[in-house]
């Protein structure tokens, strides 16, 4: 009987994990370190992948949800997070006179947007308005091989027989391949320090894994804790499985 | 132990255990699930992040004060004068209800700078005392308006219905004209 | 819960309670000694696991919604800062998201064991009609919480169902205007939307109350059907049943867990992590899944009913009255028979004859018109026929207990039924897959071939099986079946 609950069951959520989907051409299948129920973050592909969000990314591309604070999750001490906030200039106040100021960025403040709203961004942008990055591997269906797939898939060329506007690029995995940004990664633009390699592949998996950490920082105390309470639950059920065993041994049913 | 297990009764005594051995994992679930859902009131992260402030002295004159907002609360940052301070080293604290010295509620060396959580230990109103026209109390200090508690110019009570003293913040001088609350 | 006789209680201070508000000797009533059928399987788990979601669902709510923020510019925002700043706040939101799924999975199995067993039949209609209110009320729940979040799909949902009732003729854009609170969803809808949805759940536990109060008048169903008749065929509810829902209830939470922890969105939609945007529309809007049958019958009605249509099925089921022999359609004339056209002296017999040439003459007259005077006339526009069609297909359910009149309850002895039934579970599965899918190519069509069914199952093939299906020899008691089986294993 239970066994056609859980038919069922799957039966039931199944429609939903085929509908999703569309335009473009089938994601690649990379593997990350993130992925299963085991799955944990890589600290130095984290730093690596910030460090390329803030030389490269943050140019165009907003992280609202993020504060400078939230970086001692990868690894860097408070004083690290406390210097990296304050290389940001961030306009506070108003202060006794009335007056906007400036002051140097502090770990509680959030990561400093490179435009001042969305219209200002768009008008420089060619109209399109660059997302903000904050969620955005949860925001696309398989978003971390999306992520990876967008910066890699990016051809030299449009396909014969395709026109592309002035500020047009032509990527493999947007949908209607068309996209505003223009190739952000490629070899050699950013140097690391830890002696990675510096290629667009090495890039492009370093900034998917900052990103997947940033849409889901509780990511790994939830699988941690997630294993403990499933083991607790099993345990517990077999427990209550002898008890109603033992409490119907006498019954006929 | 090991001579029940020869014990008749040795069905009863495993279920039994069994039985005990579901309720504990019962009781420990509902213990363990109760926790997150009551620790979702306390502080998150981005209200702990701003739990320290820090404020720059150097425009308050001699005999002013200002209030400034930390953790939702008022503090009092005094610029003491020298009569302010010889008054607070004058009182006789045997007498006091929360017997503290002036010292022990100032940074050694920075006397002249009274920081305290502008709340009263009564029952949490916003003693007046920080204006020049403010009712100051009949001891040179503050004077609460709702249920008349007097504190001198120490922030300690003398009069009035408030058990102790003014609450002193966690604080520290970065610099002389700099102090970081929290 | 009337006084009536009390047994005196050794602990002095519940006696002194139990003396004033016999609340104990209740429990021990109702959830002690209550006797109930031995003969359960596993399907008889399900009330007890939904009960166990909506207090999930309604303690997880109340948590979250000390930190969620009501307004259209905020809600976003306020989500992520549970989900980032809230201590344990993923756990909270993960846990209310995915409850809501595993709340109506819990449901429909415990549905599907209602209809499976019959447990719809008298005396437990009124039971059943209950929990059809408590599913109603869900969905509506379930709808309003969706929008919360305020993100592309919650936006666009929002727009899209209340839209819905803009199909109503003469009054429809008023109605839509007055639920938006303006003239489109914004803030107002927002603010009324989580208003309400932090109401609902009290009225669902209020329902649930009644579903249980009645369940504990009639006493419970069991696999074979057969009413309980005395002390060997039932147990006392505890400990028998209380150790095995709490088993049950724990298998099910692993599973439940197992989403919340490991794949807590994909139950959910990407678009939804993007915050509403009243510009851009997603390419791709879908309910979430528990929705999507009902969403495929909505869009299922891509014509519109017109008076052609009309004329050509009264010709239709002229011809089918004149051909279908007279047995078969023995109950549904005697029942005219005693209308008015009895004062007429028409017998049963007569009347399908008439019926069937009145039927096709009204038709064809119709037609002629049509094609004489280009008469065209749209009686149901196909928005409408959608809307109509979807709130009908949960009448049918309230309806089901009225029109499946058949005196054996459990499938187990109704062959027909359970062929019948065991395709209508498929059809809706069948349907919810259509509703996920775009409304394009061969979809379309099959969402109207499985609504079709969905509607026949009640319409029509309940009612022949009513006349037709044999009633087979039940086992007089739950024991003597028990016994039976227990001789044929050895």
């Amino acid at each position: 009987m239970l066994r056609v609950i859980l038919l069922i069951g799957a039966l039931a959520v199944s429609p939903v994990a085929h509908a999703a989907g569309g335009g473009g051409e089938k994601l690649p299948n990379e593997h990350w370190s993130f992925e299963g129920p085991f799955g944990t973050y890589d600290r130095g592909a984290l730093q690596r992948g910030y460090q390329i969000y803030s030389q490269v990314c943050s140019a165009c591309h907003s992280m609202k949800y993020l504060s400078y604070r939230n970086l001692s999750a990868l690894g860097y001490s408070p004083d690290e997070v406390k210097a990296i906030a304050s290389q940001y200039t961030i306009i506070d106040g108003p202060d006794d006179e009335g007056e906007m100021f400036e002051r140097p960025g502090k770990p509680s403040d959030r990561f400093k947007a490179p435009y001042a709203n969305d219209n200002a961004a768009k008008y420089v942008n060619n109209g399109a308005l660059p997302p903000d990055l904050s969620l955005i591997t949860k925001a696309r269906p398989n978003g971390a091989n999306y992520v990876y797939g967008l910066l890699t898939g990016y051809e030299d060329h449009a396909p014969e027989g395709e026109e592309l506007a002035t500020g047009q690029y032509w990527n493999k995995y947007m949908d209607g391949h068309k996209i505003a940004m223009a190739p952000p990664l490629a070899d050699e633009v950013v140097a690391y320090e830890d002696g990675s390699a510096t290629t667009l592949d090495q890039y492009a998996r370093d900034v998917t894994q900052f990103l997947t950490w940033a849409a889901e920082p509780e990511m790994e105390v939830r699988k941690r804790t997630g294993i403990k309470v499933l083991l607790f639950l099993s345990i517990f059920a077999f427990i209550m499985w002898r008890v109603k065993k033992k409490i119907w041994k006498n019954v006929k049913y | 132990m090991s001579s029940s297990t020869k014990d008749p009764k040795n069905g009863e005594t495993r279920r039994d255990f069994l039985y005990l051995t579901a309720a504990a994992f019962g009781a420990v679930g509902a213990g363990s699930v109760a926790w997150p859902f009551i620790d979702q009131m306390n502080p998150a992260a981005d209200t702990l992040a701003l739990s320290t402030i820090e404020v720059d002295l150097s425009p308050i004159e001699e005999g002013q004060a200002i209030t400034v907002m930390w953790r939702g609360k008022p503090v009092f940052i005094r610029h003491r004068t020298a009569k302010e301070i010889e008054e607070a080293n004058a009182t006789d604290i045997t007498m006091l209800r929360d017997p503290e010295s002036d010292s022990q509620r100032v940074k050694e060396g920075q006397e002249k700078w009274l920081v305290m959580v502008g709340i009263c230990t009564h029952l949490g109103c916003v003693p007046l005392g920080q204006k020049d026209t403010d009712k100051k109390g009949d001891f040179d200090g503050w004077y609460c308006p709702c249920h008349g508690s007097h504190y001198d110019s120490a922030g300690r009570i003398r009069l009035g219905p408030a058990p102790k003293n003014l609450e002193i913040p966690d604080y520290k001088f970065l610099s002389d004209t700099l102090v970081r609350i929290g | 819960m009337a006084g009536g006789t009390r047994e005196k209680l050794d602990n002095p201070v519940m006696e002194w309670v139990d003396s004033r508000l016999p609340i104990f000797t209740m429990m021990q009533k109702e959830y002690g000694v209550f006797p109930t059928p031995k003969n359960f399987n596993y399907f008889w788990n399900f009330g007890a696991i939904a009960m166990v979601m909506l207090v999930t669902m309604i303690i997880t709510g109340i948590t979250l919604a000390m930190h969620y923020v009501p307004h259209a510019d905020m809600a976003f925002d306020s989500v992520e800062r549970i989900m980032r700043d809230v201590n344990h706040g993923w756990l909270l939101r993960y846990l209310h998201a995915n409850g809501a799924s595993f709340f109506f999975i819990a449901v429909y199995i415990h549905m599907f064991r209602g209809m499976y067993y019959g447990s719809y039949k008298q005396p437990r209609e009124l039971l059943w009609i209950l929990g059809v209110v408590i599913f109603l009320l869900m969905m509506a729940t379930a709808f309003m919480g969706y929008v919360l979040p305020w993100g592309q799909m919650s936006f666009w949902g929002a727009t899209v169902i209340t839209n819905l009732f803009s199909a109503i003729p003469l009054v429809g854009d008023s109605i839509v205007t007055l639920l938006w609170g303006g003239f489109s969803v914004d803030n107002p809808t927002l603010t009324r939307f989580f208003a309400l949805h932090y109401l609902m759940p009290f009225v669902i536990f209020a329902v649930v109350f009644l579903h249980v109060w009645a369940l504990h008048i009639t006493g419970s169903n069991n696999p074979l059907g057969v009413d309980a008749k005395g002390k060997q065929d039932t147990l006392p509810f505890h400990p028998y049943y209380t150790m095995k829902d709490a088993f049950g209830i724990l298998v099910f939470l692993i599973i439940y867990l197992g989403y919340a922890f490991f794949a807590p969105n994909d139950l959910g939609h990407p678009d939804n992590y993007i915050p509403a945007n009243p510009l851009v529309t997603p390419s791709h809007i879908v309910p979430e899944w528990y929705f999507l049958p009902f969403y495929a019958i909505l869009r299922a009605i891509t014509f519109d009913v017109d008076l052609v249509l009309v004329a050509v099925g009264m010709v239709a089921l002229g011809v089918a009255f004149i051909a279908t022999p007279y047995k078969y359609l023995e109950s549904i004339l005697k029942m005219m028979e005693k209308s008015f056209l009895n004062f007429l002296g028409f017998s049963a017999k007569n009347i399908k004859t008439l019926k069937g040439v009145g039927l096709i003459t009204l038709g064809l007259a119709i037609l002629l018109n049509y094609f004489l005077n280009d008469f065209n006339f749209t009686i149901i526009p196909a928005k409408l026929g959608g809307v109509l069609a979807m709130f009908g297909s949960i009448a049918m359910l309230f309806a089901l207990p009225f029109i499946d009149k058949h005196p054996v309850r459990s499938s187990r002895f109704r062959p027909y039924y359970k062929a019948a039934f065991l395709i209508f579970v498929a059809n809706a599965f069948v349907l919810g897959i259509c509703g996920g899918k775009p409304a394009e190519g061969f979809w379309v069509p099959l969402s109207q071939l499985t609504t079709a069914y969905y509607y026949a199952f009640f319409i029509v093939v309940l009612p022949i099986l009513n006349k037709k299906e044999p009633v087979l020899e039940l086992p007089s008691s739950i024991n003597e079946a028990v016994l039976a089986k227990n001789k044929d294993k050895k």
